[in-house]
């Protein structure tokens, strides 16, 4: 009897992955930790305006989504990042074909503990900062404490656009990289989380995270230059030296549920959601 | 008829007992077929004995040194940690527990292994990672020393049962001779019980090790992944299997840093072979 129920609990169970599978109401969507909030809004606006249409939105890194697109998991992957010319090649590869789509821009934000008395720091010093040219927060003006140097890990589009904009200054040529002794966080959470209990700390991500519990530092391009804080209005004007562009990747021209899912994305309804989550829209 | 039902039986049983060395050789092979191909890259040499680790930079810098030795570091303290607590805990359930108690502990220690490691890592993250930052005043409590501590707490079970199983299957005589001679009771245990399961409890603690260098989850969690050489148990390391882990999703199918994991997984694969077989070697004296 017992073994008889077990059996059927087992078909049961292929049945129903199986059907989940063919299940053509549904896209999946994965990518960028930084844009996941943003995707999961989205997905819940959109299957309020169209039951019956399901969108599951994951995590896991701008790298993380594109291998997905590549090797045909997800139908939409979110980046932080442009696509590598590697990664081109290969989906080429496996017969697919990578189609970029501006959905919003963000303010990378640079944050401290709020018992931090740095509050503004310029891009060189940052870039000192974050190579460990400067280890201890009064060389900078701070007090005598050692600087934790929080990064994100390298299946971040974060970490990479921070070190080709930051610490390599947008230098195709330099061999800038993040300090050996900087630690290597899995999420941006996990950064919030430690730069809150820690007042020598400092790390980077999506002005989105930024809460009470961290501050954000006022960023100038160089000395000359004023120095300004990651809100929205510096990111649109352009004033905010850190900011980059969000995309999806679909594979070619979107069609079908894609195409009404990237549609919503852009509509005007769309774009106050990227508002209402803290990044900045692109129309 | 019962002939050849027995017949296919045996047959299915033989099936499944191969099929285990049969999975393990397709993915050795598979392992190597894979991670071997960067040694096209790096010699095997700058890749064992390199410091530097920037596995998406071009080009690839891929030197495991940092984290062999965080991997290494995190290990032994977890092993100093556990070792006594571990064969303690096997000593006074094996020879002094009241039954109840022997019971109750039991069931507590088998309880421990059920605890995920993500579970026992995020309990870390929030209890042991700000209590380490402020009893030894260092700048962040993500250290080798939180990872050794969680790491300490999932080799016990092993170290405990297997430790205990050797010195129950010490023969009663041995006590009672020592008894007869006039030992006391810890005479006893300390000169001729824990000799005599010597070998099974340093298979334990080999098995113990074992289950410590191929922890994942928990060490990525607390040990704050910096790929730096470690000065000392205070300082944050990079973990050779949290280093696959975290980077295995970027690592694009065929390129350098893709095989450059695969090689670490040798690397992991080769020394929990060892100490496998190193294990297996004292248990298999001991009978």
């Amino acid at each position: 009897m017992f073994k008889k129920l077990l059996l059927i609990l087992i078909m049961v169970t292929f049945a129903a992955s199986a059907f989940a599978v063919k299940n053509k109401n549904s896209i999946q969507v994965k990518g960028s930790d930084t844009m996941v909030n943003l995707g999961q809004a989205w997905a819940e606006k959109y299957m309020e305006i169209n039951a019956g249409d399901f969108a599951a939105v994951t995590g896991g890194g701008s790298g993380t989504g594109l291998s997905s697109l590549i090797s045909g998991t997800c139908d939409i992957a979110m980046s932080s990042r442009n696509i590598k010319e590697k990664e081109i090649a290969l989906a080429k590869q496996k017969g697919i074909d990578p189609n970029e789509i501006k959905v919003a821009l963000d303010g990378l934000a640079v944050i401290v503990n709020p018992d931090n008395p740095i509050s503004k720091l310029t891009l060189a010093q940052l870039a000192d900062i974050f190579t460990g040219r400067v280890t201890n927060w009064k060389e900078i003006g701070g007090k005598d404490e050692k600087i934790v140097v929080l990064s994100r890990e390298v299946n971040s589009g974060t970490h990479v656009y921070f070190k080709e904009h930051v610490l390599r200054k947008n230098d195709s040529n330099s061999k800038e990289e993040f300090a050996p002794t900087a630690l290597m966080l899995s999420s941006s959470q996990a950064i919030a989380d430690e730069v809150a209990g820690n007042p020598s700390a400092i790390g980077y991500y999506g002005m989105g995270y930024v809460s009470k519990k961290q501050k954000a530092l006022a960023i100038a391009k160089d000395g000359k230059l004023e120095y300004e804080s990651p809100i929205i209005e510096n990111v649109i004007n352009g004033k905010y030296p850190i900011s980059r562009p969000l995309f999806l990747y679909t594979n070619g021209v979107p069609g079908g549920l894609v195409k009404k899912f990237v549609d919503f994305i852009l509509s005007k309804e769309g774009q106050n959601i990227v508002l209402a989550t803290d990044f900045v829209p692109v129309k | 008829m019962r002939k050849l039902k027995e017949l296919i039986i045996e047959k299915v049983i033989l099936i499944c007992g191969l099929a285990s060395i049969f999975f393990v050789v397709l993915i050795f092979l598979f392992l190597l077929k894979e991670g071997l191909a960067v040694f096209k890259i790096v010699s095997p040499f700058k890749f064992l004995f390199g410091k530097s680790w920037y596995p998406i930079s071009e080009p690839p810098q891929l030197g495991i040194l940092p984290l062999v030795l965080g991997s290494l570091l995190v290990t032994v303290g977890a092993v100093i940690i556990s070792i006594p607590i571990g064969v303690g805990c096997a000593i006074y359930i094996a020879e002094i527990a009241p039954l109840k108690i022997k019971e109750a502990l039991k069931t507590g220690i088998e309880l421990l292994t059920a605890i995920p490691s993500v579970v026992l890592g995020f309990i870390g993250m929030v209890t042991l990672v700000p209590l380490a930052k402020n009893i030894f005043h260092i700048p962040t409590g993500l250290t080798a020393l939180s990872g050794s501590i969680m790491l300490a707490f999932m080799a016990m079970p092993t170290i405990v049962s297997i430790a205990e199983d050797a010195l129950y299957s010490v023969p009663k005589t041995y006590k009672e001779g020592a008894l007869a001679l006039g030992a006391t009771h810890w005479q006893a245990i300390w000169r001729v019980m824990l000799p005599a399961a010597s070998s099974g409890i340093l298979a334990a603690v080999m098995l113990g090790i074992g289950r410590v260098i191929g922890e994942t989850m928990a060490v990525m969690m607390i040990t704050g992944n910096a790929a730096v050489i470690p000065s000392s148990i205070l300082a944050p390391v990079r973990t050779l299997t949290a280093t696959i882990a975290a980077e295995m999703g970027e690592a694009v199918v065929g390129s350098e840093h893709y095989f450059a994991l695969f090689a670490i997984g040798i690397v992991l694969f080769v020394i929990s072979f060892a100490i496998n077989v190193t294990a297996d070697l004292f248990l298999h004296k001991r009978q």
